[in-house]
């Protein structure tokens, strides 16, 4: 359990951190075993590759309009890896990492910012929502769910991502009220990472830090390095556990940075200063600061990587292939998923569309 | 000057903005960005932060707090950086912003225009596509404005700021950089309620708006070839409709298609159909036939071609009802 003197409070907002730069680890390193540092190691790269080719994708005109991730590897894959197969995450659009550790396969995602429907098929038995467009909506089914599973008597926990901008919409502040109301075993991860496309985080609230909000709902409330995997992993887990013990919901607020646009649709250099965004990729980098954690405690070195790269290439070159070959719906799928039952109307509208189209393609 | 419909927007908030220190642009990223859209590129340069705001990610907040400015001497300009993320802004809209002159009995009034991008067919997101006009045509005390040339934007912009009550001005998002026309420097109104005829025509009247008039002149194109002379009616303003342009083309071709862009079921366009029923059903000859979106959600951008209507599907249901 951690340390009471870690939640947020008004007079000192540190940040929960483990690692330094340098990959040294503080007391709080929960020494987990090598095989787990190592798959977390292996999925912080394979989100950055596969965003990487997300956008070289978009750039060739194979791909609509994408969010990349890169700079929040730390806290999507290590918030990830503290939730058990039984528990459920609320993605937002910018999830792509923390949902692959979910076990949505990557093709899928492409799928989806391929503008194929199936892409937002979740497979069964993963416990992942799909996608949430509308900023900030997705916090208040992530209470909804969570409240499900207190009234069924059912011990998951339920982490919800978003970011900075959301917490300016209602539905952030409702659903932090009702969780806190119900007492409902979820986790409210907020991904700072200091815009809204351009608006700064300062344009989004006049509060010190966003964690500090929780206080007003009566939750807890902490501050994390978002850039520090391990911390990130600690500090979800810990929220997730008291969770499932019936102690209640979490905000954390993460910070951390987005390296690339807003999304391909965006143009950085009108609100933010290339320099800086270059500043920040190499001093604060949160893969360079993982390895240089796994390098010193000897479990990495420079031939693994490279094996590591060319593997995880090949996989993301293959799940872009797949993803681009798979077979996109029709019309009829489309028409046929509106109800469970499909009404007479809507039987009219694809004997019309049959007609006009010729059965496929107009 | 030649502009499309984003620099028609852009130069008319230039203008109104230069002309009336009341006027305020409010919205997400409105400012330092210029819009998603880059519609209010420069402003904030020109007028200031304090008329220029970049405001926080909340549409409720945005549409709420426009009100609250328009109470109070002010004339605010909010964008809603695309329509399908205005429906947690429907409170504002309908209990508040639409009913003030009423509910007040004329004491306070609310004269606010609210521009939001609306309409698929540019590979967008989800919701990123959606046109729900009639949503805003249900509410009392709303204005609901859907231009589609550049010259239109401009001129129904200004008209729009100046106008006294509240205002949902559409701007289809395929249309922002689609084409350029000249459009009158400095100065320039269009009266707010007054359609436009797109294209004149004896045999039929096709009745849209948006990116559908496009659609539309497009198969009136094709429809020429075989020797029928459709008349397309750019509506504009949809509330308050043009009802007289319509009527007055109906009874003179005596047969009708409404394209539309929006789900079929309450669709604005069944509106139309009604109103043509009941005032010029003894002109018509053959029945009013819609073409539409249908009643799915909006798909990803792979199905989206199927989804809207097209030039074919006009010109089929042309055909329909000239061959009645
Ligand atoms: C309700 C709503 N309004 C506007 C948008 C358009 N939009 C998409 S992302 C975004 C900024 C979101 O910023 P933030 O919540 O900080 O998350 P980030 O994208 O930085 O991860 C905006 C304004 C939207 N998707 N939903």
């Amino acid at each position: 359990m951690i340390d009471d003197k870690y939640l947020y409070r008004l007079e000192k907002g540190e940040t929960f951190h483990i690692l330094d730069q340098d990959g040294s680890a503080n007391e709080l390193d929960p020494k987990l075993p090598p095989d787990v540092l190592l798959k977390i190691y292996r999925m912080m790269v394979q989100a950055r590759a596969f965003d990487e080719k997300a956008l070289k994708l978009q750039r060739a005109g194979r791909m609509g309009t994408y969010p990349p991730l890169s700079g929040q590897e730390a806290v999507q894959i290590g918030s990830a890896f503290a939730l058990d197969k039984s528990d459920w995450m609320v993605p937002s659009y910018r999830e792509a990492g923390a949902m692959m550790v979910k076990g949505v396969p990557m093709k899928l995602q492409y799928m989806l910012w391929m503008g194929n429907d199936w892409g937002n098929r979740i497979p069964d038995g993963v416990n992942c929502l799909p996608v949430s467009i509308p900023v900030g909506s997705q916090t208040l089914h992530a209470t909804g769910m969570a409240w499900a599973a207190n009234v069924r008597k059912e011990k998951n926990a339920f982490l919800c991502y978003f970011g900075d901008g959301a917490t300016s919409r209602g539905d952030f502040h409702e659903s932090l009220n009702f969780a806190g109301v119900f007492q409902v075993p979820a986790v409210f991860l907020c991904s700072n990472n200091g815009f809204a496309i351009s608006t700064p985080v300062v344009l989004q609230t006049h509060a010190e830090t966003i964690a500090q909000k929780a206080i007003a709902y009566g939750i807890r409330g902490y501050r994390l390095d978002g850039m520090d995997v391990l911390a990130s992993y600690v500090l979800a887990k810990d929220a997730l556990d008291r969770a499932k013990k019936g102690e209640g919901p979490t905000l954390i607020e993460a910070l951390c940075y987005r390296f690339g646009p807003h999304t391909t649709a965006d143009n950085p250099d009108l609100y933010r200063e290339k320099e800086e965004v270059e500043r920040i990729k190499k001093e604060k980098d949160p893969i360079a600061r993982f390895r240089n954690y796994l390098v010193k405690r000897k479990l990495w070195d420079d031939q693994k990587e490279k094996a590591l790269i060319e593997e995880i290439d090949r996989l993301v070159d293959a799940a872009a292939k797949e993803a681009e070959k798979a077979p996109v719906p029709t019309f009829e799928d489309l028409v046929r998923n509106v109800f469970a039952e499909t009404p007479p109307y809507l039987e009219d509208e694809l004997n019309y569309f049959k007609k006009v189209s010729g059965g496929g393609k107009p | 000057m030649m502009m499309n419909n984003v620099q028609a927007v852009n130069d008319a908030l230039m203008y109104e903005m230069g002309r009336d220190p009341t006027v305020m642009m409010m919205g997400e990223d409105v400012g330092r960005e210029g819009g998603v859209f880059r519609a209010t590129t420069g402003l904030q340069q020109k007028y200031g932060k304090a008329r220029v705001v970049d405001t926080p990610l909340s549409e409720n907040g945005i549409v709420g707090t426009a009100v609250g400015l328009a109470l109070n001497g002010m004339k605010p300009v909010a964008e809603i950086q695309f329509s399908g993320f205005v429906f947690a802004a429907y409170d504002q809209l309908i209990s508040h912003a639409s009913r003030m002159r009423q509910r007040s009995m004329g004491r306070y009034h609310v004269p606010m225009v609210v521009r939001m991008p609306f309409g698929g067919g540019v590979r967008a997101l989800e919701h990123h596509s959606e046109s729900d006009e009639t949503i805003y045509t249900q509410i009392p005390g709303l204005k609901v404005v859907a231009a589609c040339t550049p010259t239109d934007m401009k001129g129904l912009l200004i008209s729009a700021i100046r106008d006294p009550d509240p205002i949902i001005f559409l701007e289809h998002i395929r249309l922002y950089r689609a084409f350029r026309e000249e459009v009158p420097e400095g100065e320039f109104t269009l009266p707010i309620g007054k359609a436009r005829v797109a294209l004149q025509g004896n045999d039929l009247t096709i009745l849209a708006w948006g990116a559908m008039v496009n659609v539309s002149l497009e198969a009136a194109k094709q429809l020429q070839k075989e020797g029928i002379n459709a008349e397309v009616i750019d509506l504009r303003t949809l509330k308050p409709l043009d009802k007289e342009a319509v009527l007055n083309s109906v009874k003179r071709t005596g047969r009708v298609v409404i394209v539309e862009e929006a789900h079929r079921i309450s669709g604005f366009g069944s509106d139309l159909g009604a109103i043509i029923a009941e005032d010029a059903m003894l002109y018509l000859k053959a029945p009013i036939i819609r073409v539409s979106g249908y009643d799915i959600r909006f798909p990803l951008y792979k199905l989206e071609d199927e989804y809207l209507p097209d030039p074919h599907r006009v010109a089929v249901a042309a055909k329909e009802v000239m061959n009645f």
